[in-house]
């Protein structure tokens, strides 16, 4: 078991008018799985001639290693410390057990630093990457979740999805009762900023594509709500106060609608609201619960969870409106909350498995294979990475709601989580711009 | 008659503020909701609503919604799972609570509906609601009036046991009734 402990660097432009501040409560990532038939990769201490005040080579190692693609070499096993290229003896390397190699420097400019970092091809002894990247203290975790994309992205031919953002709900007790905030925080947990605080249940938070707002539904007033907040300012507005549920935001492709639940007309039904004019377009129709919705990579489609067939299921209708038609039938009678992947072909949801609700994923083309990625009884708000890689939920465990994270092929998994609070909800944001 | 009764309602309300609101018919189980006593200041910060302060409390003598033997006492309503069916057993609280409606037109009250922790959280808000609105159906078809009664449903957000096991799952699904003051 690996420990990485995460600091709090406050974002004071990202702070919003309800915002209290960084939260005290920093999340903490834990690999609890860990298999080592990823490509053996080793990533060097860069070396320092300032004072750097995080460990860049650490960053890049726990991320390509959370990705299950990648299974770093041990720095006990490193036959040395090289920065530069002429220290590198590749025949060295090659005996440690090492397909690539990755050595740096962090150097100091007048505006912060300059990381030069090289990536090695220690089988033909060939560069294959090398970069220089600015940096400064503000930006010094994301530019090393930067470097790790492109190291991925060199290596799988994948695009790297590290230097993107999670939001989630963090719930703490406190001398005046429950406080529910919206936090967002880097992927591996570090850099938390409040987005909302509110002794009243928060839930559901949605990225826009474009990464700049995250739509939530929000109960202050003892009424629920949905509101859509933007990060750079901390401005939000009420998109939805209808009489009833107004809740399950998820933005369209395109960002201009979003798709939620209503239950004005009497029971919860899905609904489609254009933000520029806001006007409401129901798209389905049955006295039933219909609520979850989440679009098709494509927007042609909205997913959403409905027990019309007397338990919950999986259906998918027309962006538009019209006929729905029935996703899951072979997973068991509990099937909610869908969630596509990025690239269209999968389904991620939560199942119940012999009692146990878990997360599942189903292929959606060809064989519709259905894989159960979650090993827990009350796991729950499935999301994917940006590139589909890896898998977030929340799941319990000895200190109450954590988030956990499974590479999509389920060789890797941590847990990420706060010493005392609940942390639950994730919602993986968008490839930053 | 109807004169007096008309002021039972902010008394009540007052009366759960200062007793932490014990809502639940059994007597010693019950525990204490937490959100409701200590959040109210809160939200005002938050949306601007503001709540009026209510009658004297020398006036506080007791009366039909107060009586802990009255059908009206119960305020909390357990459902079966995956139920929203309200149970045979509360009929004659149901109908208590729609006849003291009926007969006080000013009278408000909230029902939150409920959900246990297991499944999807936003399913579980549906499933809450439907609890609250079977709920409010029985007391409009007894004579209370629709416009009497805001249903919410905060699913499995605000659970009053936070074990994982039948008990606390058991009283998690609930809906509750929460007398208003009038504004």
């Amino acid at each position: 078991m690996v420990l990485f402990r995460r600091y709090l660097i406050a974002l004071f432009l990202l702070l919003p008018p309800f915002c209290i501040g960084p939260a005290q409560a920093e999340l903490t990532i834990r690999i609890t799985q860990g298999e080592a038939r990823g490509l053996p990769i080793a990533i060097v201490p860069f070396g320092t001639q300032v004072p750097v005040p995080e460990d860049v080579a650490g960053i890049i190692t726990a991320d390509l290693a959370s990705s299950g693609r990648f299974a770093p070499l041990e720095s006990t096993r490193f036959p040395g410390m090289p920065q530069t290229l002429d220290g590198v003896d590749f025949a060295q390397w090659r005996a440690a057990g090492a397909e690539s190699l990755v050595i740096g420097q962090v150097l100091g400019t007048a505006t912060g630093y300059n990381i030069e970092f090289r990536v090695l091809d220690v089988v033909s002894g060939q560069q294959i990457l090398a970069f220089a990247a600015p940096a400064n203290d503000r930006n010094l975790r994301l530019t090393a979740h930067r470097i790790a994309d492109l190291i991925f992205e060199k290596l799988t031919g994948l695009k790297g999805a590290f230097a993107t953002r999670i939001a989630y709900v963090l719930v703490q007790e406190t001398a005046k009762g429950k406080r529910f905030t919206l936090q967002l925080a880097d992927s591996d947990g570090a850099n938390t900023v409040t987005l909302l605080s509110s002794p009243e249940p928060v839930l559901s938070p949605a990225w826009s594509p474009d990464g700049t707002r995250i739509a939530y539904a929000s109960f202050e007033g003892r009424r629920s709500r949905v509101y859509v907040q933007e990060l750079a300012t901390g401005a939000r507005r009420v998109v939805s106060a209808e009489e009833g549920i107004n809740g399950a935001p998820a933005f369209s492709p395109d960002g201009s609608r979003l798709a939620l639940t209503l239950s004005r007309d009497g029971d919860p039904e899905i609904y489609t609201l254009t933000l520029a004019t806001n006007e409401y377009q129901r798209i389905t129709r049955n006295p039933a619960i219909d609520t979850e919705a989440q679009w098709s990579a494509d927007g042609r489609h909205i997913f959403f969870t409905s027990d019309r067939g007397g338990s919950p299921q999986i259906y998918r209708v027309a962006a538009m409106g019209g006929e729905a038609e029935r996703i899951t039938f072979e997973q068991g009678n509990y099937n909610a909350r869908p969630v596509p992947s990025p690239d269209g072909a999968r389904l991620a949801m939560v199942t119940r498995v012999e009692g146990a609700y878990r997360i599942g994923v189903l292929e959606l083309g060809g064989r519709r294979d259905f894989t159960v990625l979650s090993t827990a009884g009350l796991d729950e708000s499935p999301t994917f990475a940006p590139n589909g890689q890896i898998l977030m939920y929340a799941t319990r465990g000895r200190g109450g709601s954590e988030l956990a994270t499974v590479s999509v092929d389920g060789r890797v998994r941590q847990r990420l989580n706060v010493p005392d609070g609940q942390v639950r909800e994730p919602a993986w944001g968008p490839f930053l711009q | 008659m109807m004169s007096r009764m008309h002021h039972l309602a902010p008394i009540v309300l007052l009366a759960c503020g200062l007793a932490g609101c014990s809502t639940s018919p059994e007597k010693g189980a019950a525990a204490p909701i937490d959100d409701r006593a200590i959040s109210s200041a809160e939200m005002d910060a938050l949306d601007g609503a503001r709540t009026e302060g209510v009658a004297d409390p020398s006036r506080l003598q007791g009366g039909a919604l107060d009586d802990p033997a009255s059908p009206l006492a119960v305020r909390v309503f357990y459902f079966e799972l995956d139920s929203s069916e309200v149970r045979a057993d509360y009929r004659p609280s149901v109908e208590a609570h729609a006849a003291y409606l009926a007969s006080n037109g000013g009278a408000r009250v909230v029902i939150e509906g409920h959900a246990d922790e297991r499944g999807s959280r936003e399913y579980n808000i549906a499933l809450g609601e439907r609890r609250a609105l079977a709920l409010r159906r029985q007391l409009v078809l007894l004579g209370a009036s629709a416009d009497q009664i805001r249903t919410v449903s905060y699913g499995e957000e605000r659970p009053v046991e936070t074990g994982s096991d039948e008990y606390s799952w058991e009283r998690n699904r609930r809906a509750e009734l929460i007398y208003e003051a009038p504004r």
